[in-house]
């Protein structure tokens, strides 16, 4: 992905992306899904409004007191026999992995859906040190063993359609025969997977929420994979950014509420699994230990400047892209980022920095649908403003990372000539005088005018400047 | 040196504290319903999800179970022979043409390949429900370990009415969760389920592929 390697390009690779006509048939098809099915499960606005502000107030808390519940939490969880760990990167965070796989000889693991090991390329550095690393969400198991990276962060598989799964499976999986009938495909998922989690030596899982008060990981899911890899091998490894803690189990309550209902349109997900710690005694099951692995990887950083923070309520329920205009036209590959659309647009950049992430500000139209379907309310389109503001300028008060990283010379220069047009009533003069002798050699589809018309309608000028109307009714001159 | 735990919550703590507002609860507190028409809820909400149901006695549940497991084929069940649910359906299931009953009293190490590969069924008591969401609320223990709502095809989970809640929030509250959980609860609303290939609804992907409630 060239977001790791150098600065990526949201510009060209959305061009490409929208000539994709079947990627954007997919897209649409499954965002105008998405979207009618969560619309449905909020009938009343004012039911709606009620449970935003409460989900969102319950979000604030959790940043007002996070330094206090992250210590509340470690402590709680190793009351409970929980080992927490805490890792500043994502290197850190799969060294901690490594090492806890390493201690107990494990070289077979099976995961749950987890976005923060996305962000950590668990899978490619677990390979990488000769240990198996299987995806076991269907969608993220198809993409895996297509080698690709998620398109959604709540369906990692949904750029692809039945007939592409059908092919992939058909190839890669030995004794899966091609077929397009939905129900065959995930029965030849199960298959394979069932003897995965047999003979897995640890699992991995996200946390949806940790809650402070009891030490309990709070994960959320429909598929039955997720209790797999926690229950079934004998080490359990949760991994959660520093900002999924709430405060009281309660909490826990109205924040499921408003996911599974913004994320899938559903009153609740098939699987609300509670883990407050290892096998306990006399039990017969249940890992023999649960690790949590605590990462920040930038979101401290995002946390001191109270212009972004709000960043960090997400509960990543995706709802944002699924209302997205953009992200339903691009997909979520062109954003070359671990979370793409809108939550990803102001992420992104603030993890990776602006210097090279400067373009994911821009691939929005600032429209506020998803400031009107976030159920944390988070001001994503005031933050993509703020971003662009501090990537196109660097001041001491800019405090996300690689401030003034998106700064163009020349762009710079267009504008101060701008400024000084308008301020000067000779040069302002002088431009007009300019436009009106050059403006008529103008063509669209060529010259400094071709980007700007590949899309648009020429502008049309006026036959007279306001200058000359206004003389002409007598306004004296300034 | 400061270790990670020092310097991330060093940052953290520099930060001059963020504000907030109480969180107002109201919104769900206010949703109740009469014990009759949360069972209707229930009912409705699972069955949405393609979740079964078994209409019993409190008495003759276990008979109940036993002649559904033998119509379906069950060839076994797996159960927790240490509760008092999995004593009345074993009593039930001594009987001939009644599925083989598989104890789960040792440590799954022990019993892992016939849970995975031979067991057609598997029974748990549910210790309460939600009628807000349909979701019955598991308490794994040392008697009815985890896996038996998990690992077999057919979950048949045994539900008393009345224990039947307004929501999670007052399920929580008024059992008192707070104060601590075992290590695993889990709470079902339905069989497995996915809809991760073009948003096709498909049942039964990795956890049980039939859900049957008893309601007693």
């Amino acid at each position: 992905m060239s977001a790791e390697t150098g600065s990526a390009d949201f510009h060209a690779s959305s061009s490409k992306a929208l000539l994709d006509p079947s990627l954007r048939a997919n897209f649409r098809r499954a965002m105008d899904g998405l979207m009618a099915k969560r619309a449905a499960q909020f009938p009343d606005p004012a039911e709606w409004e009620a449970l935003r502000s409460l989900a969102a107030s319950i979000r604030a808390r959790t940043l007002a007191k996070l330094p206090e519940l992250l210590d509340a939490l470690e402590t709680r969880c190793a009351a409970n026999g929980i080992r927490v760990h805490w890792a500043e990167t994502t290197d850190d965070a799969n060294e901690i992995v490594l090492g806890i796989l390493r201690a107990r000889g494990a070289t077979r693991l099976v995961k749950g859906k987890s976005m923060v090991s996305e962000e950590m390329h668990l899978n490619d550095f677990l390979e990488k040190n000769g240990v198996e690393s299987l995806e076991s969400d269907l969608g993220e198991y198809i993409i895996q063993l297509d080698g690709e990276t998620p398109s959604h962060i709540i369906m990692p598989a949904i750029h692809k359609s039945r007939q592409q799964i059908a092919r992939l499976f058909g190839e890669k999986i030995r004794g899966a025969e091609y077929t397009e009938d939905v129900d065959a495909l995930t029965a030849t998922a199960r298959r394979v997977l069932r003897r995965k989690f047999f003979e897995a030596e640890a699992g991995v899982s996200g946390v949806n929420i940790a809650v402070a008060e009891t030490g309990t990981l709070v994960l959320v899911e429909n598929e039955g994979n997720g209790r797999m890899s926690t229950h079934v091998p004998p080490v359990h490894i949760a991994l959660m950014g520093i900002e999924k803690v709430v405060e009281k189990l309660e909490d826990v309550a109205p924040i499921l509420t408003v996911l599974t209902r913004s994320a899938t349109g559903q009153p609740v997900s098939t699987y609300l699994n509670l883990i407050s710690g290892p096998r306990g005694p006399g039990e017969k099951d249940g890992p023999g230990e649960v690790h949590l692995v605590i990462l920040d990887n930038g979101r401290s950083r995002i946390f001191a400047d109270q212009e972004v923070a709000a960043t960090l309520r997400c509960i990543r329920c995706g709802a944002c892209m699924n209302y997205c205009p953009v992200y339903t036209r691009v997909g979520g590959h062109a954003y070359e980022a671990v979370y793409p659309g809108p939550i990803g647009s102001i992420l992104t950049p603030q993890t990776e920095g602006l210097a090279k992430r400067h373009d994911l500000p821009h691939a929005s139209s600032l429209c506020h649908a998803c400031v009107e379907v976030c159920p944390v309310k988070i001001p994503i389109t005031q933050i993509l403003v703020t971003l662009r503001k501090e990537s196109a300028h660097a001041s001491p008060e800019f405090l996300v990372k690689g401030a003034g990283g998106g700064r163009d010379r020349l762009e710079d220069l267009a504008w101060w000539g701008w400024r000084m047009a308008h301020v000067s009533p000779l040069l302002y003069k002088a431009m007009s005088l300019g436009l009106r002798v050059f403006g008529p050699l103008l063509k669209g589809g060529a010259g400094p005018l071709k980007a700007w018309t590949q899309a648009r309608t020429m502008p049309r000028r006026a036959p007279r400047t306001l200058h000359d109307l206004a003389s002409e009714k007598g306004l004296p001159d300034a | 040196m400061p270790d990670a735990r020092e310097r991330i919550l060093g940052r953290l703590r520099a930060v001059k504290p963020h504000a907030f507002t109480p969180s107002d609860f109201s919104i769900v507190e206010t949703k109740t319903w009469s014990p009759a028409a949360r069972l209707e809820r229930l009912r409705t909400a699972m069955a949405a999800v393609r979740t079964e149901f078994l209409d019993a006695a409190a008495h003759d549940w276990p008979e109940t179970v036993r002649a559904f497991l033998v119509a379906q084929g069950a060839r076994n069940v797996a159960y927790g022979p240490a509760t008092e649910a999995g004593r009345l359906l074993a009593a039930a299931c001594t009987r001939a043409g009644a599925p083989a009953l598989v104890p789960y009293d040792r440590p799954v190490e022990d019993l892992k390949a016939t849970l995975f590969d031979d067991v057609d069924a598997g029974f748990t008591a549910v210790r309460c429900a939600i009628a807000d969401t349909g979701t019955l609320v598991l308490w794994p223990s040392p008697e009815e370990p985890r896996l038996l709502s998990l690992v077999p095809p057919l979950h048949v989970a045994l539900l008393s009415a009345a224990t039947i809640r307004d929501t999670l929030l007052s399920v929580l509250r008024d059992e008192g969760w707070a104060k601590g959980l075992p290590p695993n609860v889990v709470l079902v609303s339905g069989p497995s389920k996915t809809a991760d290939i073009e948003q096709t609804l498909a049942y039964g992907v990795h956890g049980p592929k039939r859900l049957v409630v008893v309601v007693i």
